[in-house]
């Protein structure tokens, strides 16, 4: 039943992209395996494991829209709930390894026995199993937004202001997990995995995989959001996000609807961190630079605030761009271009590519409007 | 010991007499007998002749001859004779005698030359021989320290001789229990690590009353370190506190007066240094002599170029982004990765050389407080730069449009005041003022492209904490965040002292959302 509720909110713009999802679920692995290598439709698969990565930042991109383009919150530090969630899976993986380390200490990772650890910090405990680091992956990004946003949204810090507080956060936690001291690897981060749940993390099979659960996390995580935004509860985040001080007249506990949201949406940005880490098989501190919280951002913007949809389109055009820039002649030019993407899209296409696209077909009614380009009535 | 104070009394008694005591010293050299020798080099060390030095040295290192004729001619380290009763040059002597020594004239010779350098007129080599013999707390320089005490009339040098003399007698096994008070007392008052260190090496030598002396003197110098510790401290804080002020003044203005979410304002910071190094540069390749010019010529150039791009950018993107802060926090942070790539690809990804000219390095000494030059010069622009905007936001035309157009845009408009170019402007001042603090910090950061990176997020605390549109808040704001952060930088380390700070003012905007000192009133709304 609950199925049913799911699938029963869905717009047109929604059912296509499930389409699109279903094909990328089965047909990719399908190419990757049963296509002769030397075919022009084989998929390799390290294809497998970058898109793998890009449906990652996906479901990041899909968490920030949440908060960002229904209730008004734009977090700059959402990198940081998606690099909790990948250090709670990078720990498990590091504790997979075991005796294989360069040091062959049973328990203790690699650079422990380098720092001179005599034991497992405190903090290490329960991540030799998997349903516990499973728990920590939700748990970890969940505990931090709900403390932050328990105090930022009770004291009524908001837009700007909160944009730049979430900065301070992941800029704060990049920091803290930059130093030895922290106990997860400092500079280098977590690396040299080996195992997942008793599969090699190199492994073809292993690659398709995980690349099939992250489509699935993906899908779900989109039906989710779609059933949070369609629901009376989202109605209510859509008004918080286009006149706060008038929801909250009408009686509703503002700060619990944005926490409520908030909370969910770190959830899944750390889930989609826990997928990334073993299909690119490390997690170190830059991930909670505040630059890439920031493109996340832009991600979002791309494809269309307020659109969920859009989110996953930009997220995955932004990063397949970055990949064609980054690698080859092309380098020096990918700061222009990404550069150019946030001003061009911020002047020019305030909807997104999928905005724009859903108000010319003229059906993009059916959706929530995308939140008003226009400035809020100045109090005089 | 005996005999070597009475060398040094007939030092004093001869001291009347003068170039004629070098005569007759040279005489009784030439006699070349024992209690002869001791007598002259008493009356050379007092002649106050200007070869005195060279005369004793050449003695001791038996390079000082004597003829039949009593003349008498001594040898430098490389080997050039020279006449002792002139100073000339001279030929060396043929069948000349070398004058004999013994050990206690050695000693003689030594004090002597001790007593020379620790009476010698230039203040700074009476410092250094006193600060040398209070490191090697050599016995045998306690008859002449004693003289140079009663002789010296500086307070400093004399307080050093003190305390050289307080190092040789707490070390020395045989001082009465009174001397070593007096030591004490002259080492608490030196009140240094080194005095303290070794009050503590003596401790165990010590009884009765001396010992606790000692034991009070340690704990007020221990106090008192600490007390230059911490003011040391305070005095890094107010230094990290101008640098903070100098990169978030500007985004006072843009952000604090406009509104204006800027993103791209550390790499206005870093445009305000590159044309620092290109100013340099010029200066390098065409006048390579006036080096000191190239800040001061650096600073409005600087503002120049950070400020035509400021409102370049203004015109160009911000302006329609008015109303949309998180807009326009996206497109200047669109504009700061291209500006970045920009410098990254003219001047490369490598820190660029920026030099500091002779004035900007050094650093002087006060009350036990290490100051550099530079940190000072970065002080004391800091506050110049805060007193002419604040100045030019009070009392000139185009600050009364700025504080105008902020607190209500539409009066403002109706009353003749063309908006788009007062925004325009107050962007540009702003962008400009972040190109000065540029040159600043060119003198104490890498000058990279990355370097406005790394201010961006302390300049937006330090404006948010202060209380966004005031600019008193935002002076008090950056010296007290600078401050508490170096006062926890020695109990937590530098990053965890950073991340203290962060954290706090993450929770301090939950407390006081708008600041230390908000605004009040209207203008709260807009």
């Amino acid at each position: 039943m609950i199925t049913a509720r799911l699938f029963a909110n869905l717009d047109r713009t929604g059912i296509i992209f499930l389409a699109f999802c279903g094909l990328a679920l089965v047909a990719v692995p399908a190419l990757n395996l049963f296509v002769p290598e030397d075919s022009p439709f084989h998929v390799p698969t390290y294809a497998v494991a970058l898109m793998g990565k890009y449906l990652c930042l996906a479901i990041l991109a899909l968490s920030l829209d949440l908060v960002w383009g229904y209730c008004g919150i734009l977090s700059l530090g959402h990198g940081a709930f998606f690099a909790l969630g990948g250090y709670a899976m990078g720990m498990y993986l590091m504790r997979q390894i075991g005796t294989r380390g360069v040091y062959g200490d049973p328990v203790l990772p690699d650079f422990m026995v380098f720092l001179n650890y005599k034991e497992l910090p405190w903090f290490w405990h329960g991540f030799d199993m998997f349903w516990f680091a499973a728990i920590m992956v939700l748990a970890v990004p969940g505990l931090l937004a709900f403390v932050f946003g328990w105090l930022a949204f009770r004291s009524r810090v908001t837009g700007v202001y909160l944009s730049i507080i979430t900065q301070a956060l992941t800029y704060a936690l990049l920091l803290a997990f930059f130093r030895n001291d922290m106990g997860l690897g400092g500079n280098n981060g977590l690396t040299d995995f080996k195992d997942i749940l008793g599969f090699p993390v190199q492994a073809q099979t292993t690659r398709i995989a995980l690349y099939m659960l992250t489509v699935l996390s993906l899908i779900g995580c989109f039906l989710l959001a779609r059933a949070v935004v369609t629901s009376a509860f989202g109605k209510v985040l859509v008004a918080i996000r286009d006149a706060e001080s008038r929801t909250r007249f009408m009686g509703y506990r503002v700060e619990h609807y944005k926490l409520v949201v908030f909370v969910l949406s770190a959830m899944m940005a750390g889930l989609a961190g826990a997928l990334y880490v073993p299909q690119v098989g490390i997690i170190n501190p830059s991930e909670f630079s505040p630059a890439n919280s920031i493109e996340a951002v832009i991600w979002v913007a791309v494809g269309g605030r307020g659109t969920l949809v859009g989110a996953v389109v930009g997220a995955v055009a932004v990063n397949f761009m970055k990949s064609v820039f980054t690698t080859g002649a092309l380098a020096p030019y990918w700061l222009f271009a990404l550069g150019a993407v946030f001003v061009f899209v911020t002047l020019a296409l305030p909807k997104g590519i999928v905005g724009t696209l859903q108000s010319f077909s003229g059906r993009g009614k059916a959706s929530p409007p995308a939140p008003a380009a226009v400035a809020p009535q100045v109090a005089e | 010991m005996l005999r070597i104070l009475t060398v040094i009394a007939a030092i004093f008694l001869c001291s009347a007499a003068h170039s004629q005591t070098l005569d007759t010293a040279l005489d009784r050299l030439a006699a070349d007998s024992f209690p002869e020798t001791e007598a002259a080099i008493a009356e050379i060390a007092a002649s106050g002749a200007p070869n005195a030095q060279a005369i004793l040295e050449a003695l001791a290192a038996r390079r000082l001859s004597f003829a039949a004729d009593r003349r008498v001619v001594y040898a430098d380290p490389a080997g050039q004779t020279f006449d002792a009763r002139t100073g000339a040059a001279a030929e060396p002597l043929a069948g000349a005698t070398v004058v004999r020594l013994n050990n206690r004239l050695r000693g003689a010779i030594g004090t002597a030359l001790g007593l020379l350098t620790l009476t010698s007129p230039d203040r700074q080599k009476r410092l250094d021989s006193a600060e040398s013999i209070f490191k090697s707390k050599d016995v045998i320089s306690l008859p002449a320290l004693e003289i140079a005490i009663a002789k010296e009339t500086d307070a400093k040098v004399a307080l050093a001789l003190a305390s050289a003399r307080g190092s040789i007698l707490l070390a020395k096994p045989d001082s009465s229990p009174a001397e070593r008070l007096s030591a004490i007392e002259a080492l608490s008052a030196r009140g240094d690590a080194d005095a303290m260190g070794q009050i503590r090496n003596a401790l165990p030598s010590l009884q009765g009353d001396a010992l606790t002396a000692a034991n009070a003197a340690i704990a007020a110098i221990e106090r008192r370190q600490m007390f230059i510790g911490g003011a040391q401290n305070i005095w890094y804080g107010l230094s990290l506190g101008s640098v903070l002020l100098l990169a978030a003044i500007g985004l006072a203005i843009t952000f604090g007066v406009m509104g204006v979410i800027n993103m791209a304002h550390g790499e206005m910071v870093m445009l305000g240094a590159y044309t620092t190094f290109m100013v340099q540069e010029v200066f390098r390749a065409y006048a390579p002599d006036h080096f000191g010019l190239s800040l001061p010529i650096a600073i409005p150039l600087a503002f120049l170029v950070a400020g035509l791009v400021g409102v370049a950018i203004e015109r160009g993107i911000i302006r329609f982004l008015y109303g949309r802060p998180l807009e326009t926090l996206l497109a200047t942070w669109g504009v700061s990765l291209f500006l970045q790539q920009t410098v990254r690809t003219i001047f490369g990804p490598t820190n660029r050389d920026v030099a500091s000219p002779s004035y900007m390095s050094g650093s002087f000494d006060l009350l036990g407080l290490q100051i550099t030059y530079g940190r000072l010069w970065i002080i004391i622009f800091t506050l110049v730069v805060f007193a002419l905007l604040l100045l030019i936001l009070r009392r000139t035309p185009l600050g009364l449009q700025m504080r105008a157009v902020t607190q209500n845009r539409k009066m403002a408009s109706s009353m003749g005041i063309r908006t788009p170019w007062v925004d325009a402007m107050t962007f540009g001042l702003g962008s400009g003022v972040a190109g000065i603090a540029g040159v600043a910090l060119s003198q104490i950061d890498n000058v990279s492209p990355n370097l406005g990176q790394s201010y961006i997020i302390d300049s937006f605390m330090v404006v948010v904490f202060g209380g966004v549109g005031n600019l008193w808040g935002t002076l008090i704001s950056a010296f007290s965040l600078g401050i508490a952060n170096k006062l926890l930088e020695p109990l937590a380390g530098a990053v965890l002292a950073k991340i203290f700070i962060l954290v706090l003012l993450i929770l301090f905007i939950q407390k006081r959302p708008r600041g230390l000192f908000a605004l009040k009133g209207r203008a709260v709304e807009a």
